[in-house]
């Protein structure tokens, strides 16, 4: 029911049915003012529930928006603002909210008490995962996905301030204003759609004006402070190292204005003042979960802020003085208060309406709504009508932040509640009622001081100048739960009531993280901020000690569910990982290549040409232009080093097995690069172009470890060398040009043509292309006459389409990957398939390269006695027996007559292809004393693919083993 | 013989406006990197104000030509040869762009693990730092523009999570 | 988690990539013995408390740095270049 006629109002639907909001209250307010109780149905009996508070603690009111793609389940109606044309749905009920079948949980529930799954559900074991399961996971839980991709945006962003101010109450607002008019750069912070926290929901005065007058006021001056920056919507999620807060803002308009939907901030602050509040908590009493009974605080906010009445006639249950403002400002705004019922003796009549001291309440009625309650006095029990009761249990200070580095919040008699523990978090202090501190006027003196002393601490100096306001005592006498017969919710979201919590500690579970576990107390999304105290009250009680020495269980980020698309936001299609793209990617794709993944690059495949229906015959094709005329690839993607300065060589030496200081100018070396631990991390060509400038080649898979390598051993392990190391890799678009007429080809593109006596193998050199500086390497890694030239990447797709125009002419074409794989294989050439991690150079055949006159990067512990010998994996060519005999990578290699099983292993293939040069097919792999067993036949098992074949062992190279066709 | 034709690193990507923003393509005439030997810092410095104008500036800072560009390291706009440091031929290595535009700020806290408004980071600040997922080098150029410098390879990456961060923006009016 | 790089000042974690225990920085020499190359490969203190491990700010200025830091309280005391660190 609405107090006051709105002037403005949007529509939106529950269940399908229309119902009328005022822009900018939660929809759960505009459930009320409909006079909608039930709203939804509990995680584990079905039970009717309805909205219980006003704030993002909502235990009950889980609601599910929109459909589809946009599907998003468990939001809380507390904190989904209204929208037009917004759907909202209830959930975890069919085939509807007042009908739900599943409600029969509720009938049998002596049997699911706490500990029920674990003790039920215990054999057959085949049955937990096919039947179980699947039958506990249909009958309890909440809303469900839609199973769509989703299609929102998400936003991640960083902030940085002097001073982040964490919730705009009264203290939060003082705070602010204190460091803002100090000069401090600040950010203020607050989860709700406006700042202010209770002195908008509250009746009380500050600096002699309506407290939400003061507050209008405070934000025009803090939005007036360009040091100032305001973040409403924004819940600080939880408090990292060194200073770091996580923050989800949620983002006004959202998914109807085309915005984003949320942005989760990372807020890096010098300092922080926690200024989050209280949380109200309830009273665990008989069937306290019927819709209609709210917490006290909610049922304030909804009259005093949003003009809302939750019910006609509305009782008031509390343990502390605060509970009767709730009685006071329902008389105020002229709703019928039907009875206030306070637990202490001694509490005072403060209106006109009935007061019962020393009472409780023992009983409620009404199967979807709140329709009676039934108290029990000093003079007997006594049934009042009344179809919304506030509840009021005291408040609990919102500690959680300051527990999320590992702090333990200290017990405060006083209040009855736990309050921070100071410097729990490093650099992070804390003021208002979150510090234990409820008046309003004790809010914006310690604000003010606290922040007072923080921008203090930053070389600034504060006034301290607070407003006046209520100073109200705060008296409670503790009450958590009342005896009775029914249910005594504690945990209203995942169910927990006061019998479970008793039932673990009878059965030994006494320990709070035992009993947590046991029951699910403090499991549910809302991590039990509103239930935790009173879960570990009753179970102080039942195991007789004291709270304090109960302790509490901890609190981790984040303070409310996070969504995972916001904290993966930004890594969403393309933003998942970068795409890096060589010169020649259009003109590939225009030849249609698949281009396929290798690290960030994209390379292409293989050129399919007309005709050609499989990939093996593109590849077939591709081989033979460079066995027997030429091929063009872009190795551009290769890893380039510039390697400058005095000890340039020295460092190659050092990083390399083999020497280079040897090297001639002009002349480039291959050099295999060890980790320090023995095994090979990487291998490549080195040039040296003058006597202290050498140019680097890695692998495309190693290339950034390679580099990172280099400046790890100039830094940390040599910083004695003077060289200096950089990468040129983006720098030079550079292309093989493979095969007989290699040559020849350059000659076309060359501005002054070269010879075989100037240019032999393993040279290297500067030269003209079309009038632009180049460099030449020859250098193979298809075992023929070959070349790489390398020109600016400005020219690259301009010199690759000419270089594959000039190489058609003259009947080759450009290669893609699965032809170089193809031409390395036949040559026996290594890729990090071979050298992947775990592989020595002893393995790998080139322990010869490990130069004695020298120490080099794991030269000592590559000579360690494991690592060579007989029972090693050596690299080993396998056969196949034919055309019809296809090889498998990742298979394994048995003795003949052995059984597959894994102790019979002797060792795996890593790379297989068909060779069109030799017409069959080749694999790569180590073989327990290989190099000895050359000639043999043995099985090669794939259990994976089903895939059984003999092959025969045989040296790794296959093609050209004298290395004629390179060097002719 | 050949006749090739250059292409810049973002050619046919830009500009780009959303919003209040533009991205704009800088296509520097030549840059080189220079990173000077063991003692040879301060005679590196002196020869290259003789040439461009600019000695070596101070770590995070461009000073006309020469900008800052890591650990020893440093980057000339412009072909410089100098003695006593290694000198690289960069120009094709790097995409660089101009992001412009009030508010721009938000949109590269949205990307930047770095403060960057102005009271922080000024006009001729360098940050070597990481945009989303990639290295980059940003540079305040002037109250509402930034330089920003990635791989080459990897401009379609820049230009897409620069794009995205600038509609989250400009639809928040 | 921030580190206070001495070239860029105080970055967030993801700038940097982890190495491990600084004891890498004392290479034996080739002939030190198993022992020796034993220790400096793979034996590690694994302290609950202060260790000093070798980050790399590959994210930033690509320098590589010891950083002391507490593995307990989560402190963070001092980040150094790893070239100026005396061995």
């Amino acid at each position: 029911m609405r107090l006051a006629t709105p002037e403005k109002t949007v529509t939106f639907t529950f269940d399908g049915q229309r119902i009328k909001g005022v822009p900018g209250e939660p929809v759960s307010a505009a459930l009320l003012a409909a006079g909608i109780k039930l709203v939804a149905r509990s995680f584990k009996y079905h039970r009717p529930r309805g909205i219980m508070s006003a704030g993002s603690e909502e235990q009950n009111a889980l609601v599910t928006v929109g459909r589809g793609t946009a599907q998003e389940p468990n939001v809380r109606a507390t904190t989904l603002e209204v929208s037009e044309g917004l759907e909202v749905f209830s959930q975890n009920a069919w085939p509807s909210l007042k009908h739900d079948v599943m409600a029969v949980n509720d009938l049998v529930s002596p049997f699911l008490a706490a500990g029920f799954y674990y003790k039920t559900f215990m054999w057959p074991r085949s049955f937990w995962e096919k039947l179980y399961e699947p039958i506990i996971r249909r009958a309890a839980g909440l809303g469900a996905l839609s199973g769509e991709s989703n299609q929102d945006t998400y936003e991640k962003a960083f902030a940085f301030c002097d001073v982040l101010v964490i919730g705009a109450g009264p203290a939060g607002l003082m705070a602010a204003l204190t460091a803002g008019r100090a000069g401090a750069d600040v950010v203020l912070a607050d989860e709700d759609t406006a700042m202010g926290g209770r002195l908008l929901r509250e009746r009380e005065d500050v600096d002699g004006k309506p407290a939400a007058d003061w507050v209008v006021e405070a934000l025009a001056e803090l939005e007036a402070m360009p040091n100032v920056r305001l973040m409403t919507r924004t819940t600080v999620t939880g408090a990292y190292d060194q200073g770091t807060y996580g923050a989800l803002g949620r983002i006004a308009g959202g998914r109807a204005a085309g915005k984003p939907l949320e942005c989760f901030w990372r807020i890096v602050a010098k300092r922080a003042v926690l200024c989050a509040g209280a949380l109200e908590r309830p009273i665990a009493f008989p069937n306290n979960d019927r819709p209609g009974v709210m917490l006290a605080s909610g049922v304030r906010a909804y009259v005093n802020r949003w003009g809302v009445a939750p019910g006609k006639a509305v009782a008031v249950f509390g343990n502390n003085d605060d509970a009767h403002r709730t009685a006071r400002d329902l008389a105020a705004a002229g709703v019928k208060v039907a009875a206030v019922i306070d637990s202490r003796d001694d509490a005072k009549v403060e209106g006109d309406f009935p007061l019962y001291t020393g009472a409780e309440v023992i009983a409620t009625k009404g199967r979807h709504a709140l329709e009676s309650i039934t108290i029990k006095t000093g003079n007997g029990t006594r049934v009042i009508r009344c179809d919304c009761l506030a509840v009021s249990g005291g408040w609990n200070p919102t500690v959680h932040l300051t527990c999320h580095m590992n702090g333990r919040p200290t017990w405060d008699v006083g209040i009855a509640s736990f309050v921070p523990t100071p410097e729990s978090i490093p650099g992070m202090v804390t003021a208002g009622a979150c510090n234990g501190a409820f008046s309003t006027a004790a809010c914006l003196n310690e604000g003010a001081e606290v922040a007072a002393g923080v921008v203090a601490d930053l070389g600034l100096a504060a006034e301290i100048k607070t407003p006046s306001a209520d100073d109200a005592a705060y008296a409670i006498q503790p009450l958590w739960a009342v005896e009775g017969k029914g249910r005594k919710w504690i945990d209203f979201q995942n169910d927990v009531h006061v019998k479970d919590v008793r039932l673990a500690a009878q059965e030994n579970f006494r320990s709070v993280e035992h009993m947590k576990r046991y029951t699910t107390q403090g499991m549910a999304p809302d991590q039990g901020k509103s239930s935790n105290v009173v879960a570990l009250a009753v179970l102080a009680d039942a195991t007789g000690r004291g709270i304090p020495e109960t302790g509490t269980t901890t609190f981790r980020p984040p303070y409310v569910p996070v969504s995972i698309a916001v904290m993966g936001a930004g890594s969403q299609g393309k933003g998942f990982a970068p795409e890096r793209f060589t010169t020649s990617h259009s003109a590939s794709v225009d030849r249609g290549a698949p281009m396929i993944e290798a690290g960030l690059w994209y390379r292409p495949s293989y050129f399919p040409k007309e005709g050609e229906s499989h990939w093996r015959q593109s590849c077939d094709r591709e081989v033979g232009y460079v066995r027997e005329a030429v091929g063009i690839c872009d190795v551009s993607t290769l890893g380039k080093i510039d390697i400058q300065g005095p000890d340039a060589a020295a460092l190659l030496d050092f990083v390399y097995t083999n020497g280079f200081s040897t090297l001639k100018v002009g002349r480039v070396r291959y050099g295999l690069m060890l980790r320090e631990d023995g095994h090979v991390m990487d291998d490549g060509t080195t040039a040296r172009l003058g006597e202290t400038h050498f140019v680097m080649t890695t692998t495309t898979a190693a290339a950034g470890l390679v580099m990172r390598h280099l400046e790890y051993v100039l830094q940390a392990i040599r910083p004695d060398l003077d060289a200096q190391v950089i990468s040129v890799t983006e720098q030079w678009a550079q292309f093989a040009v493979a095969g007989p007429k290699s040559r020849e080809l350059l000659n076309t593109v060359l501005d002054q043509p070269i010879t075989d006596e100037d240019w032999p193998f393993m040279a290297c050199g500067a030269v003209s292309v079309g009038g632009v500086a180049g460099r030449l390497f020859r250098i193979s890694f298809s075992g023929e006459h070959a070349y790489e030239v390398a020109v600016p990447s400005r020219y690259g797709e301009s010199l690759f389409r000419q270089l594959v125009a000039q190489a058609e002419v003259m009947g080759g074409g450009p290669y893609g990957m699965e032809a170089l794989n193809v031409l390395r294989i036949e040559k026996g050439f290594i890729t990090h398939a071979e050298i992947h991690g775990r592989t020595t150079a002893f393995d790998i055949g080139m322990e010869r390269m490990v130069s004695a006159k020298k120490d080099c990067i794991g030269k000592a512990a590559a000579a360690r006695p494991g690592l060579l010998g007989e029972s090693r994996q050596q690299l080993v060519g396998l056969k196949s027996k034919g055309v019809d005999h296809a090889l498998s990578a990742g298979a394994h290699l048995f003795d003949k007559g052995a059984s597959h099983s894994r102790v019979n292993s002797k060792g795996y293939v890593t790379s297989v292809c068909y060779s069109p040069t030799i017409g069959t097919h080749l694999g790569l792999g180590f073989l327990e004393n290989g190099r000895a067993r050359h000639g043999e036949v043995i099985v090669l098992r794939d259990h994976l693919r089903n895939i059984t074949e003999e092959v025969e062992v045989c040296d790794p190279v296959f093609f050209d083993q004298d290395g004629g066709r390179a060097r002719g | 013989m050949a006749s090739l034709i250059a292409l810049t690193p973002c050619a046919g990507l830009l500009p780009l406006t959303i919003g209040a923003i533009t991205v704009t393509e800088v296509v520097p005439q030549a840059l080189t990197s220079v990173a000077p030997f063991k003692g040879h810092k301060k005679a590196v410095s002196e020869a290259l104000k003789a040439k461009v104008g600019a000695g070596l500036p101070a770590l995070n800072r461009r000073s006309g030509a020469v900008t800052w560009f890591g650990h020893g390291v440093w980057m000339v706009a412009g072909a410089v040869s100098v003695e006593g440091a290694a000198v690289t031929d960069q120009s094709d290595a790097w995409a660089v762009v101009e992001i412009k535009g009030a508010g721009v700020e938000d949109v590269l806290a949205r990307l930047v693990p770095v403060d960057l408004r102005a009271s922080v980071f000024k006009k001729g600040h360098v940050a070597k730092t990481m945009l989303a997922h990639l290295s980059v080098t940003v540079v305040r150029t002037g109250a509402d523009s930034f330089e920003i410098t990635t791989m080459r390879s990897m401009s379609k990456t820049l230009l897409h999570d620069l794009e995205v961060a600038m509609r989250g923006v400009a639809a928040r009016g | 988690m921030r580190i206070d790089c001495p070239n860029c000042g105080e970055r967030d974690r993801r700038e940097f990539y982890y190495q491990g225990d600084a004891v890498v920085l004392n290479r034996p020499s080739e002939d030190a013995g198993a022992q020796a190359w034993d220790d400096y490969l793979h034996n590690r203190a694994n302290p609950a408390g202060e260790t000093r491990d070798l980050w790399f700010h590959e994210g930033g200025c690509r320098a590589w740095l010891v950083v002391e830091r507490n593995t307990m309280t989560h402190a963070v005391h001092a980040a150094t270049l790893a070239e100026k660190v005396k061995r």
